[in-house]
């Protein structure tokens, strides 16, 4: 991976886009990388627009601002992208992962023209086949991974299988559903 | 050995208050340090402390609290933000005045009115001449250790006064980043225990503390606390030696960073400083000779040694947090442009407001401030010299 990548989340209050984010800074700190993960915090209110961040890097990070040009976009809820400017300032040699079944041809008309990689993966049918309800945070941190190679798929599920027993010590009959999630999002993300 | 972790600000201010074990822990929520108490409190309820945790009723209640644990001879500590420190604000002179070494940890937002949660420094502000010491962090690693350093700077004999540790709201409070956190048994050792001379429960000498204190006596009591905060100066170094002896992270009065040779430099305090690192950074590559310093402590502000630091630059830039709306600047650049007057040093000095409210400060609102700086260098003048940065132009 290169030095520094960034990523900006979008996703809609009570998603876990926030969770993702300080999912994926954990697993990056646990493969030696360093790494910020927070949140824009405005009116937080389920159902409304919001986002979060994260740097990943191989050297200490001292910027603390906002990320105005990611090398990728996750969008945590499609119905965003006719509202939110999702791919503004995204670097056309990054990516976007969208959460959709939505046509590629609508994606490329709401997207302006985009002009790096676009991704898809159906987090819906993920969460609700492996965990019976619809989490789309876990699904999309795989993809994320998967995309921006921050690490192998491999380190993401040994690093993820610790962390879910950690997180879910009360209720460990959600970790097979969790990890199951995670595998399946590595196997199905594709590539419009 | 450090022990590699990553935690957000006000969970770092949490574990190091955890590691220091304070008698007494008096505080009330509020946005953005809620989360400080919040972790302490289950850090009581799961037994890995034994502090009397005080949940009060309101920020006046926990500082009366901090006084009363302070005064009776324990240590105390708290947390809080914005308008919870105004609710404070006739307690904080009491307690800098009755010479009580309570830490607080000041998570900084935006003072109301209108109602704003984000981070700007106009509370720490608002409280800078009463009497505390004040140091400043830049993230999660600078919170923690100052917090690991603050009991011994303001316990020490000759210091005697509270002390407050500053970090930006949400930025660093909620941001969670690499951190080297030094284990139980070692921060047990450098915090030490607290033994003061005088305290109201002992039973060998009755004292009465905080009474009336007239025309006789006051201005004198008043020039102690001066005196103290000037030899609290000296103790922060020292205390800083050792903490360096011990972690090997090393903590001034301020941070040069990149400044011995500079011509051109920002002076700012807590997150800003690291955007404007990654800045200098760049402009370096391109043969740029930029710098920083970054103030630490405060209160006692370092007057002497920043302007013995800037008097060879020729041009400083000094951004403030917070908009003192005196029509003339802002509190950082007041004491940093006095302490050159002072000092008899002339360099061309121009003032920025930024980051009111939470609004974001990017590495580029950076690079304009330091491309300002090369023309001011180039001519020597400062056709304004109080001036806002990152304000939207359309804003009435």
């Amino acid at each position: 991976m290169d030095n520094l990548i960034e990523i900006r989340w979008h996703g809609r209050g009570g998603q876990g886009a926030k969770t993702a984010s300080l999912l994926l800074a954990d697993a990056a700190f646990n493969t030696g990388k360093y790494i910020q993960g927070f949140p824009e915090y405005g009116p937080e209110r389920m159902g409304a627009p919001i986002t979060a961040y994260n740097r990943i890097s191989t050297k200490p990070i001292t910027v603390h601002s906002n990320i105005y040009e990611p090398d990728y976009v996750v969008v945590v809820d499609d119905t965003l992208l006719e509202v939110v400017p999702v791919t503004e300032g995204l670097k056309e040699t990054g990516a976007i992962i969208i959460n959709t079944t939505k046509s590629p041809e609508y994606l490329k008309k709401v997207l302006n023209g985009y002009k790096g990689d676009i991704y898809t993966i159906d987090a819906r049918k993920i969460s609700i086949e492996t965990l019976g309800r619809y989490f789309p945070n876990t699904p999309m941190l795989a993809a994320i991974v998967k995309v921006s190679q921050v690490m192998s798929d491999e380190a993401l599920l040994e690093d993820m299988k610790g962390s879910f027993k950690h997180k879910f010590a009360k209720k460990p009959e959600v970790i097979e559903g969790n990890m199951k999630a995670l595998e399946m999002a590595l196997k199905e993300i594709q590539k419009i | 050995m450090s022990i590699r972790e990553r935690l957000s600000g006000n969970e770092a201010v949490a574990t190091a208050m955890k590691q220091i074990n304070p008698d007494v822990v008096a505080a009330f929520p509020i946005t953005p340090s809620t989360e400080i108490p919040q972790y302490f409190s289950t850090f009581v309820a799961n037994g890995s402390v034994d502090t009397e945790f005080v949940a009060v009723e309101s920020e006046h209640s926990a500082m009366s609290a901090c006084i009363g644990a302070e005064s009776a001879g324990s240590r105390a500590m708290t947390a809080t933000s914005a308008n919870g420190l105004s609710l404070m604000w006739e307690m904080i002179y009491i307690a800098s005045s009755l010479r009580l070494p309570i830490v607080l940890n000041l998570v900084n937002r935006a003072v109301s009115g209108p109602l704003n949660i984000h981070n700007d420094h106009s509370d720490a502000m608002g409280v800078r001449d009463s009497g505390w010491i004040m140091l400043f962090s830049e993230n999660n690693q600078e919170a923690y250790d100052n917090n690991l350093m603050a009991h011994r700077i303001a316990e020490n004999e000759n210091v005697q006064l509270p002390i407050m540790i500053c970090q930006d709201g949400f930025i660093t409070s909620h941001s969670i980043e690499n951190i080297e956190l030094e284990n139980d048994e070692d921060v047990k050792k450098f915090v030490g225990e607290y033994h003061p001379e005088h305290y109201l429960l002992n039973k060998n000498e009755p004292i009465a503390v905080g009474p009336l204190d007239l025309q006789a006596y006051l201005f004198e009591h008043k020039a102690q606390q001066g005196d103290a905060m000037k030899a609290a100066k000296q103790v922060i170094l020292d205390v800083s030696k050792d903490f360096e002896k011990w972690t090997g992270r090393h903590y001034g009065l301020f941070e040069e960073y990149k400044l011995d040779d500079a011509e051109i430099a920002i002076v700012c305090m807590n997150s800003t400083a690291g955007t404007t690192k990654a800045v200098i950074d760049k402009l370096r590559e391109n043969g740029i000779k930029a710098g920083l310093l970054k103030i630490r402590v405060y209160r006692p502000f370092p007057g002497e040694e920043v302007s013995k630091a800037l008097s060879h630059l020729k041009a400083v830039a000094i951004l403030d947090k917070a908009d003192s709306l005196n029509a003339i600047g802002g509190a950082l650049f007041e004491d940093v442009t006095s302490s050159m007057y002072i000092a008899q040093k002339n360099v061309p000095m121009v003032n920025y407001v930024y980051g009111i409210g939470g609004r974001d400060t990017t590495e580029k609102d950076i690079e304009s401030v330091f491309t300002d700086l090369q023309e001011i260098a180039s001519n020597g003048k400062v056709e304004n010299p109080y001036r806002y940065l990152g304000l939207r132009k359309e804003a009435k």
